[in-house]
């Protein structure tokens, strides 16, 4: 799931982090990644999309890349010292055919 | 003898293909709204709000952020019914399902997440839909639409 990282920190989209305080901001920070489909799973999306329902090869392939654009702006949080980013936002583009670009943003905070 | 491949070819395969993916994505669609209707009654009191502000009574032990995702498509008879709607206008009822299952299915594979990993309630849901451009078509045509569902899970002691 997008969600879940191997660093030990704390994730949050509310302002806030319940039941902890914050003690420091650091400001916005992000990641991103811009990934493109390969040519495999385009022709098996092709196929499934005669008779619609999930593409889950897509699915997978943009939970890999959110994971990664998640994981980018947890690094940068950790540069700075936070232990925690808050009000964390997910952003979804197509920049160019065939490819998307994924993007998270957050509030690099550290909690007490 | 050619005259009648030609046939064959120019309007009975489109014509089979209308066929198939009307019966078979039917089929499916309706298989899929079943599952996430047991899904939804097996999670009903799990608790999913859409605001940030957790009540006061709930004493926090840990949060995580937890999301779910999904990839859907129209098939091919549902796109061609839409085109023709293109034409003159007004309510698409062939992308309505199409898009209703999908928030739902994302939103129960974010709560499914949740509940795996203990958490006992999600809070702030934020639900973000985005197209997904065809490399074909010259990135004009839909690949798919993903929904996204994501939150804040946490766990409480003693509520």
């Amino acid at each position: 799931m997008a969600a879940q990282s191997k660093y030990p920190i704390v994730l949050s989209n509310i302002e806030s982090v319940p039941g902890r305080e914050i003690v420091e901001f650091y400001g916005v920070v992000t990641g991103n990644t811009v990934r493109a489909k390969h040519v495999g799973r385009d022709i098996m999306a092709g196929l499934k999309n005669i008779v619609g329902g999930e593409l889950a090869g897509y699915t997978e392939l943009l939970q890999e890349s959110r994971q990664e654009a998640t994981e980018r702006m947890i690094e940068q949080a950790q540069s700075m010292g936070a232990n925690a980013v808050i009000n964390v936002r997910y952003a979804t583009s197509s920049v160019a055919q065939g490819a998307a670009e994924l993007f998270a943003y957050g509030t690099a905070v550290r909690l007490a | 003898m050619t005259a009648y491949f030609d046939v064959i070819v120019n309007f009975g395969l489109p014509l089979m293909l209308l066929i198939v993916a009307y019966s078979v994505g039917t089929y499916l669609e309706r298989k899929h709204f079943e599952d996430i209707r047991a899904r939804e009654a097996r999670l009903q009191g799990f608790p999913v709000i859409s605001f940030g502000t957790v009540p006061a009574d709930w004493k926090i032990t840990s949060t995580e952020l937890v999301a779910g995702s999904v990839v859907v498509s129209l098939d091919y008879f549902k796109r061609i019914i839409a085109s023709l709607r293109g034409l003159i206008g007004g309510r698409i009822k062939t992308y309505e399902p199409l898009l209703d299952r999908a928030r739902r299915e994302a939103l129960l594979r974010m709560i499914e997440d949740a509940k795996g990993r203990g958490y006992d309630a999600v809070v702030n849901v934020r639900l973000e839909t985005s197209r997904l451009a065809s490399a074909r078509r010259n990135g004009k045509g839909t690949a798919g639409v993903e929904m996204l569902a994501f939150g804040t899970a946490v766990s409480f002691a003693g509520r």
